[in-house]
């Protein structure tokens, strides 16, 4: 008899001898957050659907706007991979203290301070520095004050007992206020007259596109960000610490493990990834730092990294996609006359759907081979 | 502000008028996030609620002409959003924290969604009281020109404190709040409760949006709540979940939140955007100040996710 590895319907499991069951229970507890996953995308955009129908519009041709826009050219493949890559740093502010079983909100603050840092840094450097050692001393500056910002969030967390949540809130509220009295005060360009700014990066020393492509090298910090977390959690012993610690603190300090080193670290090194953020959005998008740092991409980033059920890995592929739904909504505005709130209310609906079929995960008994029937 | 006429006095004067102007919205959020935190939940969705709340209000009102209906679809539609996040939430594994943010991001898309058509048209606005009218000084007549719902809210503080403390549905809400077995073992059913909490907590919010579309600043638009809801969990636990110390958080709110614009009136613009963050730093320090790692904070409800 052949051997199905890839088959996953579970249904059919009763007819197979039971050599077979090794196999089949890999792949039902692999199942899991796959099947779960789809299944709730898949009622969030039914859920959706039915919105649009009640506003009397074609959700078909929605979702077919949608898949162009975001995906159906070459050209918005690359618009979608470049307005994924912040989100991708973002989401990372969340998902890293998450393995810690903190609640992070606030990495709005932490894109923002870093794109000030790194447009602070750059207005002596432009010009008389290399441009690559530039963008360095740049990224450096951003990252540091990012990790600074929410990592005082997790420092007064294990330190004073501060809620993380709340006081990450309350620093992002913080670092935007900071960030308004520097680029209209002490960093202000005299001739940006409406829209206050700092002064531009020369274009030369902008961070610029991938050779080749139409897509920005924030998407490869991104990825490697990405890539090196996963490492950090899932490889090293900081990391494989951090999640005992995440699992039960009590149980982390009796065994001796640095708890408040831990929170204090993966922390500061999620909000470095946040500030890094920021510095791309100053060194590609902007050439500057101004109000438009504020644009809401730490908020998407927890949306991003709650999908991605806090893994690295699977931060790319849902930024990516988020990134996709965002980069249609223009399309879809004019098109069928929709406003672009439009993608917000998709967004919301699968984020609440995504976060109910939590609730599925252990207790449906297909996935769980220690309660299917002793004759299989 | 111009010319003051009043000197210096002008900015305590300007703090007090900022103070009523700008706390009712924090005054009803926060008293929602008191209830539905004292049953032991917690709603960072009211954000998403308020502004939903502002728009239905606003719509509601350029469409039947009468502010007061538009109040009350807003506090019915809080309460649905309210029953949606408790329905959601008394599910096992669901994170109400999370649950919280993407019923905001869903309540602002919606908002703006259906809002788009309301931005044009005016609509009445809630009516205010003279309380200035001994006064010849336009500025005190401007300074006390309170809105009703203001009074509103003020007095559902009281109302609320008293009824925590010495009613049959205030005792059974700190019960659930304080522990879920022990309100299972006295018969209560916990979930029930705290859907109900929510719900409440959720229409309550709503009035604090639609104060904002109907009185101040008045208008319906996109950038109408500069994250009065989120803030309102903090004030609440800044207020350690009484509700007459939500009505004072509110109006310190208000009061730090008018210190800016009153200094830069009389000249002083040092700093300007500084003092936009002080109702954030007057938090974050005094949570600072009275939090400690090894005690939960003092009057925090004990099945409450968010202190433990």
């Amino acid at each position: 008899m052949t051997v199905q590895a890839n088959d996953p319907a579970i249904s059919v499991v009763s007819e197979k001898p039971a050599s077979l069951r090794p196999i089949l229970e890999w792949i039902a507890r692999h199942a899991e957050p796959v099947v779960i996953g789809l299944a709730a995308i898949l009622i969030g955009l039914a859920l959706f659907s039915l919105f649009i129908l009640a506003i009397g519009k074609s959700p078909a041709m929605l979702f077919q706007l949608m898949y162009t826009g975001g995906f159906g050219s070459w050209f918005s493949v690359q618009n979608s991979l470049s307005r994924a890559a912040p989100l991708l740093l973002t989401a990372l502010c969340v998902a890293l203290p998450a393995r810690l079983g903190l609640v992070i909100i606030g990495g709005e603050g932490a894109v923002v301070l870093g794109g000030v840092a790194a447009a602070a840094i750059a207005m002596p450097l432009a010009g008389a520095a290399p441009v690559f050692l530039t963008l360095i001393l740049m990224g450096i500056a951003a990252m540091v004050v990012g990790g600074i910002w929410i990592g005082l969030a997790g420092f007064l967390r294990h330190y004073r007992g501060v809620n993380e949540t709340i006081s990450s809130l309350l620093l992002s509220y913080i670092a935007i206020a900071l960030m308004n009295q520097f680029v209209e005060g002490p960093l202000r360009d005299p001739a940006s007259l409406n829209k206050p700014s700092t002064k531009p990066l020369p274009p030369e020393y902008m961070l610029g596109n991938i050779p080749g492509m139409d897509v920005h090298w924030g998407l490869v910090i991104g990825i490697v960000a990405c890539i090196l977390s996963w490492i950090l959690i899932e490889v090293t012993s900081f990391g494989f610490a951090a999640r005992i610690a995440g699992g039960n603190v009590r149980a982390a300090q009796i065994q001796g493990l640095p708890v408040g080193k831990l929170i204090a670290g993966f922390t500061a090194i999620a909000g470095s990834f946040a500030g890094l953020a920021g510095m791309v959005e100053v060194a590609v998008v902007q050439g500057s730092a101004n109000a438009s740092l504020a644009a809401g991409y730490g908020y998407t980033g927890i949306l991003v990294a709650f999908l991605a059920r806090h893994n690295p890995l699977a931060i790319i592929p849902v930024a990516i996609l988020l990134g996709g739904i965002d980069a249609s909504g223009g399309l879809i505005q004019r098109r069928m006359g929709l406003p672009d709130a439009t993608v917000l209310v998709l967004q919301g609906t699968l984020f609440i759907v995504i976060l109910f079929c939590e609730t599925f995960y252990g207790r449906l008994k297909i996935f769980n081979p220690d309660l299917w029937k002793r004759s299989l | 502000m111009e010319e003051t006429g009043i000197g210096i006095w002008g900015v305590p004067l300007a703090i007090l008028a900022g103070a009523i102007r700008v706390s009712t919205p924090f005054i009803f959020v926060s008293l929602g996030e008191t209830i539905t935190e004292r049953s032991g939940r917690i709603n960072l969705g009211l954000e998403g609620t308020l502004v939903f709340g502002a728009m239905t209000a606003y719509a509601v009102a350029v469409m039947t002409n009468s502010p007061w209906l538009g109040v009350l679809a807003a506090m019915a539609t809080g309460a649905v959003f309210g029953l949606v996040h408790g329905w959601i939430c008394k599910w096992p594994k669901v994170n109400d924290i999370a649950i919280g943010i993407a019923m905001m991001q869903f309540g602002l898309g919606l908002a703006f969604f259906l809002g788009k058509p309301f931005i044009q048209p005016a609509a009445p606005h809630l009516p205010a009281i003279q309380l200035g009218f001994w006064s010849s000084m336009p500025q005190i007549q401007a300074a006390l020109n309170i809105n009703v719902l203001f009074l509103l809210g003020a007095a559902l503080a009281f109302i609320l404190w008293w009824a925590f403390k010495n009613t049959r549905v205030g005792l059974i809400l700190r019960v659930v709040g304080d522990s879920t077995d022990a309100a299972r073992a006295m018969g209560i059913n916990p979930d029930r409760v705290r859907l109900l909490a929510t719900a409440v907590g959720g229409s309550l919010a709503a009035i604090g949006g639609a104060y904002l579309s109907l009185h101040y600043p008045g208008s319906w638009n996109e950038g109408i709540s500069s994250g009065q809801g989120l803030m309102a969990v903090a004030l609440v636990i800044f207020a350690r979940w009484n509700p007459i110390g939500c009505f004072l958080a509110a109006l310190l709110f208000g009061g730090a939140g008018a210190l800016g614009p009153a200094l830069q009136s009389v000249g002083v613009t040092q700093g300007y955007y500084l003092f936009y963050a002080a109702p954030y730093v007057l938090t974050l320090v005094i949570m600072i100040a009275t939090s400690s790692p090894t005690r939960s904070l003092a009057g925090a409800p004990g099945a409450l996710s968010l202190t433990k």
